[in-house]
């Protein structure tokens, strides 16, 4: 599917197999039990990235210049070397599903143990989520609530005025 | 150290390195867009993977159902990424907003055409 | 897109499923405390139900349902709620974002500030999603006025 991605002239294509690809990755949080995660990125992925994407293709054109479809041999390069170190650097990673890995030894448990005790909320994301790291959530807000500031002063606010 | 288990890692960084190849190789602006939106996702998927505990189940204690023995997976890459993909959106936002003034401004969004304009002035 | 008016069947289908989309998006937003969930999700698919009624009956009806002026207001106003919600619990003699003091039972406090907040959260990120895809929007008028 990515290759597919790299490969393709046509932008359209390329912005909807990358519509398709946030799906199956949706579906491949769902059996790595993220639930909440895969309802995210299925929407967002699959939905408003998309219709975001043609708006833009829609704006600016949708084929890419030819002439540039064959592998360009440096960057290729890089991206090689650079996937061997990190695959490198896996081999001390902690396997799949490891419940002893380090990640599951630190805060993880104090969460699991006392988040529905002191919210009373069943769902441990939503409650890690807003009281936990309340601080953190809002810190995101405040990108996303920039993220459309920046978007209406680039864009304009999609009032018709005449200029 | 056992091979399979490190198997989702290389998935990771075999979306990953697309992605980069995507965004260092092709001079499509919109197209380094989607390259960048991969290379997200993939780290998505890794810190997911992080999560998932072996016989774990989704991080939401349901009354009655509650044994001593219940695993869940591990809540907080979820909160991480669930706010992640969430920013990733918005900032993707902003950069096709940039890329359609781009095209305004210079009538295209290929990357060497732009150079070759700033270089004419 | 006056082209749009001929497809019929996309109307109605829009006209049929923009009200659960939306009710949809509403029962993730309060469910969300004890299923999957919350104000992240539920703002995307609310912005996601409004953006395709947009789509299918364009862009003029629905700045008649939203106003932009309106919608961008709603956009601060959920981030305001969220850090209120924070101010209020320093009022009461907490520390910031501290929700135990919101009422006499830490739980209950905890609950009802969870819910607050992940009600700021929705709204924000629904009202900026429909502003995005209206500036962009706006953008593709202009741009097919002018040639």
């Amino acid at each position: 599917m990515a290759v597919g991605i790299v490969r393709l002239d046509n932008l359209l294509a390329v912005v909807m197999l990358s519509g398709i690809y946030s799906l199956i990755s949706a579906s491949l949080f769902v059996t790595m039990d993220a639930v909440d995660v895969a309802f995210t990125e299925a929407s967002v992925g699959g939905g408003i990235a998309t219709v975001l994407m043609l708006a833009t293709l829609a704006l600016t054109g949708d084929t890419e210049k030819p002439g540039k479809g064959k592998l360009q041999i440096v960057p290729l390069a890089a991206v090689t070397i650079t996937g061997a170190l990190l695959i490198y650097g896996t081999l001390d990673m902690p396997s799949f599903g490891d419940p002893m890995a380090a990640i599951h030894q630190h805060v993880a448990p104090r969460y699991i143990e006392e988040a529905p005790k002191t919210t009373g909320i069943p769902n441990i994301v939503t409650s890690v989520l807003a009281s936990y790291r309340g601080y953190d959530t809002m810190g995101e807000l405040a990108v996303i609530f920039t993220a459309g500031i920046g978007v209406i002063l680039i864009l304009g606010s999609g009032r018709r005025r005449d200029d | 150290m056992d091979i399979p288990g490190l198997f989702n890692y290389w998935i990771v960084i075999f979306l990953m390195m697309t992605g980069f190849y995507v965004v260092i190789a092709r001079g499509n602006l919109v197209k380094k867009i989607v390259g960048l939106n991969i290379f997200q996702t993939s780290v998505f998927i890794l810190y997911i993977s992080m999560g998932k505990v072996e016989d774990g189940t989704a991080p939401i204690v349901i009354e009655g159902a509650k044994g001593v023995g219940a695993v869940y997976s591990n809540p907080l890459p979820h909160v991480l990424i669930l706010t992640a993909i969430v920013v990733g959106i918005a900032t993707t936002a902003l950069g096709l907003a940039l890329i359609v003034r781009i095209k305004e401004a210079y009538g295209t969004v290929e990357e060497d055409d732009i150079f070759a304009q700033d270089e004419a002035e | 897109m006056p082209m749009i008016q001929r497809h019929s069947i996309l109307r109605v289908t829009t006209k049929l499923l923009t009200p659960f989309i939306l009710m949809f998006a509403l029962y993730v937003q309060f469910h969300g405390d004890f299923g999957p969930g919350g104000g992240f999700q539920a703002g995307v698919i609310f912005g996601a139900g409004f953006i395709l009624y947009a789509l299918i009956y364009g862009i003029e009806a629905a700045e008649k349902v939203a106003p932009p002026g309106i919608i961008r207001v709603v956009m601060t106003l959920g981030l305001l709620l969220y850090i209120g919600v924070g101010y209020f619990g320093m009022f009461l003699g907490g520390a910031f974002l501290d929700y135990n003091v919101l009422r006499q039972d830490p739980v209950q406090g905890q609950h009802l500030g969870i819910t607050l907040v992940e009600l700021g959260v929705g709204t924000t990120v629904a009202a900026t999603m429909i502003t995005i895809f209206f500036s962009f929007a706006g953008r593709m008028r202009r741009a097919g006025r002018s040639g």
